[in-house]
């Protein structure tokens, strides 16, 4: 066992050796799902408070459901109809939720690096569930854990992320992680889409989709924001969709056994085609959720086995 | 009775010298420079002990929050910063609340500072009112009333018909307008510079391009109105090759730049590090390399503190939602000594920045190692360290990005017009 972080608030602190544990122990999780096996013991006793300051639906239930199959007292805390709204800062709602002496602390915010922030003002194990553009660390998870199930491997695959690379937390997570374990990773979109710098970032970039996806294993498509269609970054939804949805002909570019992948919720038509997001011979998006709970139930427990070993030293007041 | 300060290294922005002597201090003013021992004079002495003695610091831009938030910074609690980083004139900001762009208010900032501040307090007004860039202040009033200089501060006059109207109207009195490069539509929302950093971190961010399209603008419009113009603070390469041109070509051009861009970069801001943050965002290595040069070349003509005080409230937000700016009045010195310490500026190089060009910017007899001048000093060591706990600060504020850093340069002594004043309330 290698994993000792305190927090999971980004890919970016994660070794490969700690995401291969992660990734085994949820492997595990996931069986046990499908077997209906509960493991209640787990989480016993822990509370885990769900603070959403952005409005997710799927996120926080799986959440929710991987907290309460290890057996957490899970509760869910609509923050935008909080104290928030009432200008409450971000700290303080830290710091009276603290107060209550949670264990875990699930949270989503609008804002880049908010997350660390907060766990900078709490004494629980804080796990990122989305901070602005920044990290998105259990959607990274999820995805390398259908990718591994599907290719039998996480290492040396040709990956290309499409879409809207530049607002999305989720590609840089998936950049970070695809990176750290050693595979290819191709970015494809339209450059007003791309994040500044991308030169830089140690992937290869396309704006020709077909290009793009040519002989990858693994194609990850990425939602389009609405805000964005208009104008802005992009000429229209139906040009969006010609040039960079994914549809059966670019998707006959890449590999045979190419899985294709999406983080949901999805714009059918806008970026992917419906067929294809249905075809269950290339579409692992259901597994992705599945997958979401296991991984979910694996970081919780992780953090949940130092937590406790922390409170444990500090009690016989030893230094870990 | 005068005052001899002896056995001193003598930095010389004038002259581009460093020189071991001492300084004659008679009725406020320098009544002599001896290079070597200066024997028997009828005068109060002070051993300097070796340490340098450097024309007192002109500090261009200094945000003091008086009037409407005396909670971050007062003058009297700005004034024994100044003192203690051996800053003798504060130039202040018009951005308070309200903004400087009466008459009225302006006396009101010569009012308080006079009462509370032991150094020298010249007032910038706000060029606009409101700072709102729709309608030019009061210029001729507000000079007479002893403004020296007109700025939006970090507002950009968007309507290059009102900022035209002004800079010519500002011409006909020989008034400096001071202006903030950048295109706000390109920098608007933006948190850091772009670039991979940002992109890694996930943060909003501006092209160094906005800075230098900003500066293309005001000198093209220079060259149409003949005003008298300076640019805050010049932090990108890329805006440096048409700053040179516009002097070249003659125009009545200056720039500066604050000590912060010259001694961090965007990497500094780590991990979300809200005191990093400022108003332009820190830049890329490679930026900052090129401004430190363009000080040395002179091209750029202005150090600054761009002193910005935010209280902890402020800056305790998630990095887009904090605001920006630093406190710098007494790490101004300290810290662009570490130019020096690096090789990259000498001594006299730094002062010149510090000192001799913003009061000449100004029409200030200060700023000189020379007999005549105001004796406005500073005596200092260059080599002392420090650990800098920010919480040791007499800013009221304590939003510094050196807080837990190594600083080398500690400040002496302090003298306004001949007056050794201390920091003490």
């Amino acid at each position: 066992m290698t994993f000792r972080a305190e927090h999971l608030l980004g890919i970016e602190h994660l070794s490969p050796a700690d995401i291969t544990t992660l990734l085994d122990l949820a492997d595990q999780y996931a069986e046990h799902n499908r077997q209906g096996r509960a493991h209640r013991d787990v989480l016993e006793g822990l509370t885990q408070i769900n603070m959403f300051f952005e409005n997710s639906t799927r996120t926080q239930a799986s959440f929710e459901i991987a907290g309460k199959r290890l057996g957490a007292d899970v509760m869910n805390m609509a923050m935008q109809a909080s104290s928030v709204k009432k200008g409450e800062t971000l700290i303080d709602t830290a710091l009276t939720l603290n107060a209550m002496r949670p264990d875990l602390l699930v949270v989503r915010h609008p804002h880049s690096g908010a997350v660390d922030l907060l766990a900078q003002k709490v004494n629980c194990a804080v796990l990122n569930a989305g901070d602005g553009r920044h990290e998105h660390p259990t959607q990274a998870l999820l995805d390398a854990l259908t990718i591994r199930r599907h290719h039998d491997r996480l290492h040396r695959l040709s990956i290309a992320i499409c879409g809207d690379i530049a607002h999305s937390r989720v590609a840089r997570s998936n950049i970070l992680l695809l990176g750290k374990m050693e595979n290819r990773v191709r970015l494809v979109g339209p450059p007003t889409l791309m994040p500044s710098g991308v030169q830089d970032f140690g992937v290869e970039v396309f704006h020709d989709m077909k290009e793009g996806l040519k002989d990858v294993d693994v194609v990850m498509m990425l939602r389009l924001q609405k805000e964005r269609m208009d104008g802005g970054f992009i000429p229209s939804e139906r040009e969006y969709f010609h040039r960079y949805g994914l549809d059966a002909e670019k998707l006959a570019c890449a590999k045979d056994d190419a899985i294709v992948m999406h983080p949901g919720p999805m714009n059918r038509g806008v970026e992917i085609d419906g067929t294809i997001a249905d075809d269950i011979n290339r579409s692992v998006i259901q597994e992705q959720v599945e997958m979401g709970v296991a991984v979910r139930m694996a970081a919780m427990d992780l953090l949940a086995r130092n937590l406790r070993a922390r409170r444990g030293a500090k009690a016989a007041g030893v230094m870990v | 009775m005068k005052t001899l300060i002896e056995n001193a290294r003598l930095i010389d922005p004038e002259a581009g010298t460093e020189t071991p002597g001492a300084v004659l201090i008679d009725k406020g003013r320098i009544a002599d420079v001896i290079t070597g021992d200066p024997g028997g004079i009828d005068a109060d002495r002070v051993d300097a002990g070796g340490a340098c003695l450097a024309p007192g610091i002109v500090d261009i831009g200094v945000k003091v929050s008086e009037p409407g938030e005396r909670h971050k910074e007062s003058f009297a609690s700005a004034g024994r910063a100044a003192v203690a980083g051996g800053v003798t004139t504060i130039v202040t900001r018009p951005d308070t609340v309200p903004a400087i762009d009466t008459p009225e208010t302006l006396e009101f900032v010569e009012r308080r500072a006079s009462a509370d501040a032991p150094v020298n307090v010249l007032p910038m007004a706000a060029l606009t009112k409101g700072r709102e860039g729709k309608e030019m202040t009061e210029i001729g009033f507000l000079l007479d009333a002893g403004a020296v200089a007109f700025s939006d501060a970090d507002r950009v006059v968007t309507d290059t018909k009102v900022f035209s109207r002004a800079l010519t109207y500002a011409r006909s009195l020989d008034a400096l307008v001071i202006a903030h490069v950048q295109e706000p539509r390109l920098s608007e929302g933006a948190a850091v510079t772009s670039g991979k950093f940002a992109s890694l971190r996930g943060l909003p961010g501006v092209s160094p391009m906005a800075e230098r399209m900003g500066l293309d603008r005001d000198i093209a419009l220079l060259e149409m109105t003949g005003a008298a113009y300076h640019a805050d603070q010049i932090t990108t390469s890329r805006a440096l090759p048409a700053l040179e041109r516009a002097k070249r070509n003659g125009l009545n051009i200056t720039a500066g730049v604050g000590v912060h861009h010259l001694t961090l970069n965007e990497l500094d801001v780590a991990d979300y590090r809200s005191f990093f943050k400022l108003k332009p965002p820190l830049r890329a290595e490679e930026d900052r390399l090129a401004v430190v040069e363009a000080v040395g070349s002179g091209l750029i003509d202005i150090i600054s503190s761009m002193h910005t005080p935010q209280d902890e409230e402020s800056k305790r937000l998630p990095y887009e939602e904090a605001a920006s700016g630093a406190v710098a009045l007494e790490t101004l010195l300290p810290a662009a000594l570490r130019l020096v310490h690096a090789g990259a500026l000498s001594l006299p190089q730094l002062f010149r920045a510090l000192s001799l060009n913003p009061a000449r910017r100004l029409g200030l007899d200060c700023g000189r190692l020379t007999k005549g001048a105001p004796a406005d000093l500073v005596l200092f060591d260059p080599d002392a360290s420090l650990k800098l706990d920010r919480f040791k600060l007499l800013s009221k504020s304590k939003n510094t990005p050196f807080d837990g850093a190594i600083l080398q340069g500690k400040v002496l002594g302090t003298w306004v017009g001949g007056q050794k004043v201390t920091a003490d309330a």
